[in-house]
Parts: structure tokens; C-alpha cells; sequence
């Protein structure tokens, strides 16, 4: 938590400790850009190249490299642009915490309906 | 969007007394008044709802019975669970947040007044809304937890449902706002020394709360959402023909739903941690354990939805999690019970008013705790889900929990909030009484549930050995009438005389009791500096005694926010949206796209209010 | 206005944190969840949906009418692209306005916002030709999920969109000085959500066959 007394005044938006320079942002915004372009191509290869090569490899693990490119950027673009990184550690768990429970409710939802739709299919 | 300003309007106001007349009510930003706004609007409500319970149990009374048509009878019993959850209990937890969070952490108000403002009114609006349906023969009807496909076009085709979905909407928009103020009031607006660990249990309960409140209002809005456009636009979303599921609709329902159970009494939880260290003249016991024990219940209470839904078919590795987890959650419930009674003994009891409620809560909620945990068996539960045993544990817990601990809050904190005490004698009458017709009409529950008694029926035949029960539940009914009756006496009788309480009647151990009754509007006339967890009874300590009666300063320098009608206008734009919703098929989208102008409009100038 | 002497007050609080800033992560945090039931809901109806047009796969109707997949990736990418360099760009003129560089700030918030329109653009775009092409709200579960995702946050960027601009006018009158960046600090964390939402939907509803 951030470590100022109760009265002390700032006079500019607390973020006194260094906050990154455009140069940052910058370099930042092209890594995310790179990362859109790998998560294209690897639609693009895992499914309609799936035939041979690179895209037969990625074929069963689209999903999951999909999904750690996106978190991948979801974590730059939350710790650099949205200054994450460098704020108060209270301002990460107001945002981590509901994060965590939103991912339990995807996951649940998931697997409870997953369930259900075989066991439909079943008894049908 | 300033929260202070310089206001020589205002000084002058300080000097001369609070404002009058209506128009000071209906533009005020003051927590304490806005408190006293959700109280006694909440009150009518709770009294709406006592009303909708009487008439059912007296078409309960007699098998076979007439006084109540099936379609009266789905519409009283779906508008009292409704009423009772969302217009009663949460706006009355909302009268002490509002009134009494600032004062127990030493502020002069919550961050953000004008938001504050604009939750009441949303609120007051949403409660009319929700009971619009009455004037039109088309009061919500299908259960406060509206399962589909019941709430389809095609089985609801009426306005009945529209009034509940959108009405709800409107409820969750107030409870999100203030959820987001009380977050930030008690994590930045504390007194110098009021730690986290220092705070009193009440204000770290109502913050656990507004944690909850924000994290499950989403779901049920994203669930309320799909069925307006399932009922407005034609989309599937629950409904078979399409390809939908109706158990999607109970799964977001109950993510929300659960929760929204210990939002309903996580607040009472912290009531009774305030009234039990007083009145045993000891300082509550174990409170790190209470701190966490409360986040614990907070968190799990994400896990364990679907014991809600244990009839449904999930299958055995399901029912096994949610069951593991609920019968979980138990134990930090059950950590919090033995420090209540930790309190209290060895301490020097005095038996006030609040205390017989506070006492009667323990007791109470200990016996809805133990039905709720028959509950957490997957095959017990399949007995008892849809009986009248649910409707007992659930009672229990929320009549015989919050209601009782909101009761005692409210003989507790009444004279600091009205500068009256309520009469001693009148006040015990009330408890025996409601004591007494509390459990005539929910234990009887237990054994007539137990017995085959379903939910959620306007009759039934005689013969099955319901009878006699359902006669005791119904004479109960009468006797807990007879209770809020001498309460409401009890008010009227107390009103009449002057507002001269003293600051401090119980020996309070925290800061709402160091300021005036009622207090002034800047609420502390210097900012306290805290070094314990019982602020107050330190104090008396130093000085070897009773404090002296706090005088009323003059505030003058003492800058507060500046009224302001913006908040009641941009709480008319969210209802305009919901109402021109309702009437798309009559006024089609312009009417929405005024509303959101005016929305949007309101909005704006609060943004830019030179406050 | 008096909001300068009032200013030193208003961080005076028990964090060191401004309240305003903590009251937008609170309710952004909140919003986490709203986005999150709607995307269980479109990811519980995946593969749901009984008759199509469908998202990856081509559907022939029982009237005979051939439809191609829905989905059209090229485009939305370019919409993707352009609401992360528009994240770029806020920070940018977010960093232009706490060092009081206006050229910055103007330039930066003023791409962010064409960039903002643009995607909003692109969205109604894409709507209205799978409307053309046979998918509406209420054709089938793709429809009705990937409508209701889609739209809200659609939604969310246009009032992000407005915010920005209101912004942005305030920051051409003059009135956004280094100390009150925080005016934008305040949107700009909204709209960096915003965008990182969509992150989340961009693989979900557009690369995951």
C-alpha cells in the first residue's frame, strides 16, 4: 500500500515514482501490435493450414497459445498503460481481486454446462 | 467532480441551524439525512411486506381456502420476497451505512454526497416501479428469483414480469453506486489513526458488503439483461426452441443470489459486533477472527451457488463441490457465534433494549444456521428443496438474523440519530412479542415442511395434517403485527417530546457517541485522532470517567458540499430509460432516446456543478 | 471556481490516494464482472445455435441458401489494431498532460479518439452487414451472444468516446493543467479497460473455432 501519511498534500496525481516515458509507451504499443499479428496467424495456421508444418503443430493447441497471448497483452496494456506497475499495490488488488473471481465464474460455468450438455446428449 | 468548496452560503447555514422544507430534502447531500430518507422509506416498504405476508397467511389459514385468488396469491408471495429483500432489509442496512459509517470512522461525510444522493433516489424510484405493477392488475408474480422459462413471452405474457425485471435493474444501479462510495469512504476517508484493524466490526461488515455488492450486482444485471431481450426482442437465450437453456438463468440468478444473502446480513452481523461489547461492557472478542472470518464467508460465498440448485441435475461431482463448499462456509459462520458469545461472557450484562435484540439474533440465527447446514446435504436437500422447511431456515436467518439485529441498531442508534431515546418498557413488550410470534410462525415450518408442505402454494386440501400448523403460522403472523405495532406507538409516543438525548445513553465504546444528539451537520467539530479500537472507552478511561456532554460548535470554516437537485434529476433520467423501455411497443425508441438525453443531460451538469 | 484552495484538501485521504481515481478502478473492477457473465454466456452457447448463418463454418438452410462464415477476421483485426494504438495514444496525451505539454496531450488524445470512432465505425459496419447477410438479434444463439457481447461493449467505447471528447474539449479551452490530469487519467483508465476487454473478446469470439 502506498506508503503517504494521512495529510500529506499532492499536488499533481500521485504517481511520484517514475512513471514510464512515451519512448516506453511506444515500444509497448509495437510489442502489442506484434502480439495481435502472432494471435491472426495462429488462427490462421492452427485451422486452415492445419494440413502440414507449422500449422499441423498448432493445431491442438490453438486455444491455449491463444489464450496466453491475449493475457500476455491484457498484463502489458493493465501494467504499463494503466500504470499498474507503478501505483499503489491497492489499486492491482481492487482490480486482480474481482479478475479472480470472474475467472472462477467463466471456468464454472464452463464446466457445469459441459457436463450438462453430455449428459443431455446422453439420456437423448 | 469536487467532493469540498469554499461556500460562504453555507457558513451561514452552520450558524443558523440545518436547513428546512421540503426542497432541502429533496436536493441534500448530507449522508446523515440520506440515512434517515432510506430509513423511513425502507420502513413503508418492510410494512408493504408484512402487509403481502399477513394476506397469505390468512388464505393460508384454512385449506381450500378463497380469500385469495392463485393469481393474487403468485403476485403477494413473489412482491413480499421481493419487498423484503430488496426495498426492506438492504435499504435498511443503507440507513446505518449512510448515517453511521462516516461518523464511526471520523469524517464528515462520504466521498463522494452527491452520488450518495443519487443512490436514494434511484432507489425510492426503482421501489415505486417495482410496485407500479400493482396499479396495473400486473404485479410481478412469477417468485423474487423469476426461474426461467416461467418468465418467458410465452408463460408470462403480461406486464407482470417487465415490472420485476426492469424494476430490479433500476434497484442494482442504486446498490452499484453506493457499493463504488462506501468502498472508497472507508478505505480513504478514515481519521488520522484509524487503521484498517482499528475500525469498529460494523463499518469493516459493511465494507465486506459493498465488496460483494459490487462484485455480484453485475451478474444479476447481465441475467436481467438477456431476459429483457429475450421478452422485448425475441432472442433464445432461455428458452429451448432456440437452442437456450432455462439453467443458465439460474446459474447467473444464484451467482448473484447467493451473495446477495450475505449482503443481507453481513450488515446485521456487524450491528450485533457493536451492541454486544456495549451492553456487556466488554470489548468484542476476537476481533482479527471476526475480520476474517467475515472476508472468508465473503469469498466462499462466490463458491457455493449451486446448493441452490441441488434439484436440477447437475450430477454427483458437482453436487459434491458446491456441498463441500457450503457445508464450509459454516465454520467461519460458526467462529463468528462463539466470539459473540466470547463477548459477553465474563462481561457485566446489562439488559437494554438493543441487548434483547442482539440476544435474540444469536439465538435465532444459530437455528437458521442449523437448517441451512441440513440444507448443504445434496439428498436431505432433495427432501426439503421447494417445502416449507426452506421457507423456515430462510426466515430464520433473515427475520430472526437481520431483522432482529436491524431492530436492535435501530433502538440503539435512535437516540443519536433523532436526539430521543425510545421508551424502555414499549421496547421489551415489542422484543417478547416478536419473539414469540417470530417463532410461532416459522418453526411450525420446519415439521409442516418435513411433512410434504410445498412452496409457493395458495392452498392446500385438508386431510394431509397440514391444518394445525399452518393455523399456529397464521396466529403468529397476527402477533408479530401486534409487535411492530407497539414499535410504531413506541416512535410516535417518543416523538412528541424534545429532542434532548444524551450523546452518550449506552457508554458507547466508539466516536458517534463523542458528538451531540442528534449531531450537527459537520458532524465532528475537530477531526478525532484515534489510537484504539474502542476510541471512546479509552477516553473515559484517561480521564478516570463519563465524558462531559459534547457541546454544539459553531462550524463555522468548516466547508461541506453544497445541496444539489442534479442528483434527483439524473435518478429521473435512469428511470425515464427503464419506464420508455416498458413502453417501446407504444412509444418506440425515441422514447429511450429522450430518456438517455435526459440522462445524459443530468449527468453533465452534476459533472461540471460548480460545488 | 474555487476547486484549486479545495484541490490540496482532496488528498488528504487515508490512502495518499486520490478518491476519484480509486472510485474508477473500484468500478472498473466491478465491470470485470459484468463482462464476464456475458462472455460465459456467448462461450456456454458456443456451437448452441440450431440453425446458422454461423461463425466459422458455412451453413447450407433447409430453403437451400448457402451462407458463407459470418465472421469477417481481416477487419476486426484492423478494429483491433486501431483500439490498442488508440491505448497508445491516451497514455500518450495523458503523459503530455501531467508534464503541461498541450501539443502532446491534444495530439495524443485527439488520435485516441478518431481511433475510438473508428472501431465504433467499423462495428456498426460489421453489424449491419450481418444483418444484410441473415443474422439478426434473433436468428439464432450466435446471434443473440454475439449481439449482446459485441453491442455492450460497443456501447461502453461510444461513452467512451464521449468522455474523451468531453475531455478533450476541456483540454482545447485550457483547462486541463498538470493538476488536474487527473480529469483524464480518470477516462483514460476507462477507456484502457475498455480496450483490454476487448482483448479478451477478440480470440474468444473471433480465433476460437
Amino acid at each position: 500500500m502506498d506508503a503517504h501519511a494521512t495529510t500529506a498534500p499532492v499536488s499533481s496525481p500521485d504517481h511520484a515514482h517514475d512513471h514510464p516515458g512515451v519512448g516506453t509507451y511506444v515500444k509497448i504499443g509495437i510489442v502489442l501490435f506484434v502480439l495481435t499479428f502472432m494471435e491472426v496467424a495462429v488462427y490462421e495456421l492452427g485451422y486452415n493450414h492445419a494440413g502440414a508444418g507449422f500449422g499441423a503443430l498448432l493445431h491442438p493447441v490453438v486455444v491455449p497459445v491463444l489464450m496466453m497471448l491475449s493475457a500476455i497483452k491484457f498484463a502489458l496494456v493493465a501494467m504499463f498503460y494503466m500504470h499498474l506497475k507503478q501505483d499503489s499495490k491497492l489499486f492491482s488488488g481492487v482490480f486482480v481481486f474481482p479478475l479472480i473471481i470472474a475467472a472462477v465464474v467463466i471456468f464454472s460455468l464452463i464446466l457445469l454446462f459441459a457436463y450438462h450438455y453430455a449428459f443431455q446428449k446422453l439420456i437423448t | 467532480m469536487a467532493t469540498t468548496a469554499v461556500d460562504h452560503a453555507h457558513s451561514h447555514a452552520a450558524a443558523h441551524g440545518p436547513p428546512s422544507g421540503l426542497w432541502s430534502w429533496i436536493t441534500t447531500v448530507d449522508h446523515k439525512r440520506i440515512g434517515i430518507l432510506y430509513g423511513a422509506t425502507a420502513f413503508v416498504f418492510f410494512l408493504m411486506g408484512g402487509i403481502e405476508a399477513l394476506l397469505l397467511r390468512i388464505q393460508l389459514g384454512r385449506p381450500d381456502n378463497t380469500f385469495l385468488s392463485p393469481e393474487l396469491y403468485n403476485q403477494l408471495f413473489t412482491m413480499h420476497g421481493t419487498t423484503m429483500i430488496f426495498l426492506a432489509v438492504m435499504p435498511l442496512s443503507a440507513m446505518f451505512f449512510n448515517f453511521f459509517i462516516p461518523l464511526l470512522i471520523g469524517a464528515r461525510d462520504v466521498a463522494f454526497p452527491r452520488l450518495n444522493a443519487f443512490s436514494y433516489w434511484v432507489f425510492l424510484l426503482g421501489g415505486l416501479f417495482l410496485n407500479a405493477g400493482f396499479l396495473f392488475g400486473a404485479a410481478p408474480n412469477q417468485g423474487w428469483f423469476g426461474y426461467a422459462n416461467l418468465t418467458s413471452n410465452q408463460y408470462s405474457p403480461g406486464l407482470n414480469v417487465d415490472f420485476w425485471m426492469l424494476g430490479l435493474q433500476i434497484l442494482g444501479i442504486a446498490s452499484l453506486a453506493a457499493g463504488v462510495n462506501f468502498f472508497v469512504t472507508v478505505l480513504n476517508m478514515r481519521a488520522p489513526g484509524m487503521k484498517l484493524m482499528r475500525m469498529p466490526m460494523f463499518v469493516w461488515m459493511s465494507f465486506i458488503t459493498q465488496v460483494l455488492i459490487l462484485l455480484a450486482f453485475p451478474v444479476i444485471t447481465v441475467a436481467l439483461i438477456l431476459l429483457m431481450f429475450n421478452r422485448f426482442f425475441g432472442t433464445h437465450f432461455f428458452v429451448p426452441t432456440g437452442g437456450g437453456d432455462p439453467l443458465l438463468w439460474q446459474h447467473l440468478f444464484w451467482i448473484f443470489g447467493h451473495p446477495e444473502v450475505y449482503i443481507l446480513i453481513l450488515p446485521s452481523f456487524g450491528i450485533v459486533s457493536e451492541i454486544l461489547p456495549v451492553f456487556s461492557r466488554k470489548p468484542l472478542f476476537g476481533y482479527a477472527a471476526m475480520v476474517f472470518s467475515g472476508s472468508f464467508i465473503a469469498f466462499l460465498g462466490f463458491g457455493v451457488w449451486s446448493h441452490h440448485m441441488f434439484a436440477t441435475g447437475m450430477g454427483p461431482i458437482a453436487d459434491t463441490v458446491f456441498s463441500l463448499s457450503t457445508m464450509l462456509i459454516a465454520i467461519p459462520t460458526g467462529v463468528k457465534i462463539f466470539n459473540w458469545i466470547g463477548t459477553i461472557w465474563g462481561g457485566s450484562v446489562q439488559l437494554r433494549t438493543p441487548m434483547y435484540f442482539a440476544l435474540g439474533f444469536i439465538a435465532m440465527f444459530i437455528m437458521g444456521g442449523l437448517s441451512g447446514v441440513m440444507h448443504a446435504s445434496p439428498p436431505a436437500d432433495l427432501q426439503q428443496t421447494d417445502t416449507y422447511f426452506v421457507v423456515a431456515h430462510f426466515h430464520y436467518v433473515l427475520f430472526g438474523g437481520s431483522i432482529f439485529a436491524l431492530t436492535g441498531g435501530a433502538y440503539y442508534w435512535w437516540p443519536k440519530m433523532f436526539g430521543r431515546m425510545l421508551d424502555e418498557t414499549l421496547g421489551k413488550v415489542h422484543f417478547w412479542l416478536m419473539l414469540i410470534g417470530f417463532n410461532l410462525t416459522f418453526f411450525p415450518m420446519h415439521i409442516v415442511g418435513l411433512l410434504g408442505m410445498p412452496r409457493r402454494v395458495y392452498t392446500y386440501p385438508a386431510g394431509l395434517g397440514f391444518e394445525a400448523y399452518n393455523q399456529v403460522e397464521t396466529a403468529g403472523a397476527f402477533l408479530l403485527l401486534l409487535a411492530f405495532s407497539v414499535f410504531i406507538v413506541n416512535v410516535l409516543k417518543t416523538w412528541r417530546k424534545p429532542a434532548d438525548a444524551p450523546a452518550d445513553p449506552w457508554n458507547g465504546a466508539t466516536l458517534e457517541w463523542s458528538i451531540p444528539s442528534p449531531p450537527q451537520e459537520f458532524n465532528f467539530g475537530e477531526v478525532p485522532t484515534v489510537h484504539s479500537r474502542d476510541p471512546l472507552w479509552e477516553e473515559k478511561r484517561e480521564r478516570g470517567g463519563q465524558l462531559p456532554e459534547p457541546a454544539r460548535v459553531s462550524g463555522a470554516g468548516i466547508h461541506m458540499p453544497n445541496p444539489s437537485f442534479w442528483p434527483v434529476l439524473a435518478a429521473c433520467g435512469v428511470t425515464a430509460v427503464f419506464i420508455s423501455l416498458m413502453m417501446l411497443p407504444k412509444l418506440g425508441p425515441i422514447g429511450v432516446v429522450a430518456a438517455v438525453l435526459l440522462l445524459f443531460v443530468s449527468v453533465f451538469n452534476w459533472a461540471f456543478e460548480p460545488a | 471556481m474555487s476547486h484549486d484552495t479545495a484541490h490540496a484538501l482532496e488528498h488528504d485521504t487515508s490512502t495518499g490516494l486520490d478518491n476519484r481515481k480509486l472510485a474508477i478502478w473500484t468500478f472498473i473492477g466491478s465491470e470485470c464482472l459484468f463482462f464476464a457473465s456475458l462472455i460465459s454466456t456467448y462461450l456456454v452457447y458456443r456451437g448452441k445455435s440450431l440453425v446458422g448463418p454461423f461463425p466459422h463454418e458455412a451453413w447450407t438452410s433447409p430453403a437451400g441458401r448457402h451462407f458463407d462464415p459470418i465472421l469477417e477476421i481481416k477487419l476486426v483485426t484492423v478494429g483491433t489494431a486501431l483500439l490498442l494504438f488508440s491505448s497508445l495514444f491516451v497514455v500518450i496525451g495523458l503523459n503530455g498532460a501531467q508534464r503541461g505539454n498541450r501539443g502532446q496531450l491534444l495530439a495524443g488524445l485527439g488520435a485516441t479518439i478518431v481511433c475510438g470512432i473508428f472501431f465504433v465505425g467499423m462495428q456498426v459496419y460489421e453489424f449491419t452487414h450481418f444483418v444484410h447477410e441473415g443474422l439478426k438479434l434473433q436468428t439464432n444463439l450466435f446471434g443473440a451472444s454475439f449481439f449482446t457481447l459485441t453491442g455492450f461493449h460497443g456501447t461502453h467505447v461510444t461513452i467512451g468516446v464521449i468522455w474523451l471528447s468531453t475531455v478533450f474539449i476541456l483540454a482545447l479551452r485550457g483547462k486541463l493543467p498538470p493538476k488536474k490530469a487527473l480529469n483524464l487519467e480518470m477516462a483514460a483508465l476507462y477507456w484502457h479497460f475498455v480496450d483490454v476487454v476487448w482483448i479478451v473478446i477478440f480470440p474468444v469470439v473471433y480465433l476460437m473455432k
